[in-house]
């Protein structure tokens, strides 16, 4: 507020930058996330966008501290509202766990404890981190379900997960997400196990949630429809790797990597009945053997002997339209980039 | 849960009969107890007196519906080398195994619960080898080679300990010590693998994502939905030393169901034999309405709905 400067880029909530997170596996270590960077801003919306095993839950898990023991965080920058997660101690991270920072999980079924009343869940942040009496906690909860849409909250607090529908429980497991108030949410694919008029809903739960508290949301998903409708930005990630990022109105309109392109057509508009779909062949490479140059160079339809030589780093593109001059864009967007050798000629196909 | 109630035992009616019908014919297979009750020297008149006085010489059917009857009217007949009661006999001898039991039982649960969490908070890791391979061990001991041991180290080579009976607490170390450990052997393993799934749970992420400490996880989130697999075989395990250690307590000389029922089959005591499996089998039933409410107790999702 004090200088046109810190208010025209504002400093984001959630900075990442650099992180490798390593996965210890019987057939040796592998990369599970090589070398990720991108940005949260309050009240915004953040897509990691990519396939089973792209590296985007595993990202995930690294910013909110839940791990498996086999994973590692090996390098890298995890900068929450200006302290560096990666080096702070287990008990520092259990601090932050709640106040400043919240997920919400895939299945809200195998998430919730099955053997404790939803209000004593939903309580367990107070009770942990405000040090409130079980009855402050359990007020606390009724507030939190009322917030979320939980219909009758007063009497549904004693009830236990098994007794709410599926849409329920995804409420009750944002509610816990944001009961403190954190400036960040990690949503890891919250609608996936749900049907979709309920997918509809969350959506714009969360979204309300985002607005009201000025939330920065990382989303992660693979339904490109959730991130058009959802995402003010997109990382696109493949095999561990950030392939392509920027605004998703940019990055969908003018994809500047072959796979967000491959994605993007593989998308049926207009399909008709019996026409066949597009799909991107092949599958992507095994952790255990990425290749050495492009991560992408076995399913790319524009491969060149240079793909297999080097692995293009994540460059701010020249926009598509000649309206703005390359790496110059709007305060607070992020500007479009991709690692891809042949992005520019991409702007033209 | 009274509908439940009433509903366990009205079905665990049929099997105590089941089981008393079993008891009462096998018994008759060990002998006639006049062969054991008279002089060696006695008169066939003698014999056929004696057997005729206990109404043994009734047809086994007719036998079985005179003891019936008395058991509906809580009369379980008197003991052949007493006089006594038999049901008083083994009611006497009944609060003897339970004590020990129980006792036994709450160390071996606790200690297994500790041991086991220790050992799950990393699978293969230190703890986890050294819990495995006690437990067991723990686990494969013959009770009665362990008890011959103990007596022989502590009892009779150091003295420390007495070798049997009751008196005082001193007497009580051996006996726990020989009858947990089984039971310990066998819970570790499972409350460790109950423990080690339960905290690869989601759950457990939600948990540790609210900021829960690993001793709040450990102890609040996953004990609880480890526990019932636990009080499923501490269930079978208590079962175990309800019945009667018989073989623990010949050794320890120890005034229990057990030992009375072997003394009873020995000396072919057939209504103080049959008062005891009777008093046994009931505190079985008991004790499994009993795990079952546990169960209920732990966990929502199973307690019966009462239907309006």
């Amino acid at each position: 507020m004090s200088t046109i400067d810190t208010a025209s880029t504002p400093s984001p909530v959630l900075d990442v930058k650099g992180l490798s997170v390593t996965l210890r596996t019987p057939r040796g270590t592998v990369r599970a996330v090589n070398n990720v960077s991108f940005q949260a801003q309050a009240g915004k919306t953040l897509a990691l966008l990519g396939e089973s095993g792209c590296g985007k839950s595993m990202t995930a898990k690294a910013i909110a501290g839940l791990l498996d023991p086999v994973a590692e965080v090996e390098e890298g920058q995890m900068i929450l509202d200006g302290q560096d997660l990666a080096t702070m101690t287990a008990r520092q991270r259990r601090k932050v766990a709640g106040p400043q920072l919240g997920i919400v999980f895939q299945d809200a079924l195998t998430a919730l404890n099955p053997v404790y009343k939803v209000g004593t869940q939903l309580g367990e942040a107070f009770r942990i981190h405000q040090k409130l009496s079980a009855r402050q906690a359990r007020s606390k909860a009724v507030e939190l379900m009322q917030r979320v849409g939980i219909p009758e909250p007063e009497s549904r607090v004693d009830a236990y997960p098994h007794q709410f529908s599926g849409g329920m429980r995804q409420r009750i497991l944002i509610a816990m997400a944001v009961a403190l108030n954190p400036s960040l949410l990690i949503a890891d694919e919250p609608t996936t196990a749900l049907d979709v008029t309920i997918q509809a809903q969350i959506m714009a739960l969360l979204r309300s949630l985002r607005e009201e508290n000025n939330l920065a949301v990382v989303l992660i998903t693979h339904d490109l429809a959730v991130v058009a409708e959802e995402a003010d930005t997109v990382a696109v990630m493949y095999a561990g790797n950030v392939v392509e990022t920027g605004t998703v109105a940019e990055v969908f309109a003018n994809p500047r990597h072959p796979y967000t392109r491959g994605l993007l057509e593989s998308v049926p508009v207009d399909a008709v009945r019996g026409s066949t779909l597009s799909s991107i062949p092949g599958n992507p490479p095994e952790l255990h053997n990425v290749p050495s140059g492009c991560v992408y160079q076995s399913r790319c339809p524009l491969v060149q002997e240079v793909c297999r030589i080097t692995r293009p780093e994540l460059l701010p593109v020249r926009p598509a339209s000649a309206t703005a001059a390359p790496g110059v864009h709007h305060p607070g967007t992020v500007a479009q980039a991709a690692a891809c050798h042949f992005s520019e000629e991409l702007a033209h196909v | 849960m009274l509908v439940y109630l009433r509903k366990r035992i009205i079905s665990s009616l049929l099997p105590l009969v089941v089981v008393v019908v079993g008891v009462f014919a096998l018994a008759r297979l060990t002998g006639n107890p006049a062969s054991l009750y008279l002089p060696l020297n006695a008169t066939d008149q003698m014999r056929a007196d004696f057997t005729a006085r206990q109404g043994l010489d009734q047809p086994l059917l007719v036998q079985m519906a005179d003891y019936f009857g008395g058991v509906l009217r809580l009369d379980f007949g008197e003991s052949l080398r007493t006089g006594e009661p038999a049901a008083a006999m083994a009611l006497r001898a009944f609060p003897a195994t339970l004590q020990l039991a129980a006792t036994t039982m709450v160390i071996a649960i606790v200690a297994a619960v500790l041991v086991g969490c220790w050992a799950a908070l990393k699978p293969n890791g230190i703890a986890d080898r050294i819990s495995s391979f006690v437990s067991m061990a723990a686990a494969s001991i013959p009770d009665f080679w362990l008890a011959i041991v103990g007596i022989w180290i502590f009892a009779i080579t150091l003295g420390w300990l007495p070798t049997s009976g009751v008196s005082g607490g001193e007497a009580w170390i051996l006996p726990i010590a020989t009858l947990m450990l089984r039971p310990f052997g066998v819970l570790v393993q499972i409350v460790r693998g109950a423990m080690v799934s339960a905290l690869s749970e989601p759950y457990i992420k939600l948990a540790r994502s609210k900021g829960a400490s690993d001793a709040r996880v450990v102890s609040h989130h996953a004990l609880r939905n480890a526990a019932a697999p636990a009080l499923t075989v501490a269930g079978d395990l208590t079962v175990g030393l309800v019945n009667g250690a018989v073989v623990v307590e010949t050794i320890f000389g120890w005034p229990g169901i057990g030992k009375l029922m072997i003394d009873s089959i020995l000396q072919r005591d057939f209504a103080v034999l049959q008062a005891a499996v009777l008093i046994t089998a009931i505190a079985i039933f008991v004790l499994n309405i009993l795990i079952d409410l546990g169960y209920a107790l732990l966990d929502a999702r199973v307690r019966p709905t009462v239907k309006a």
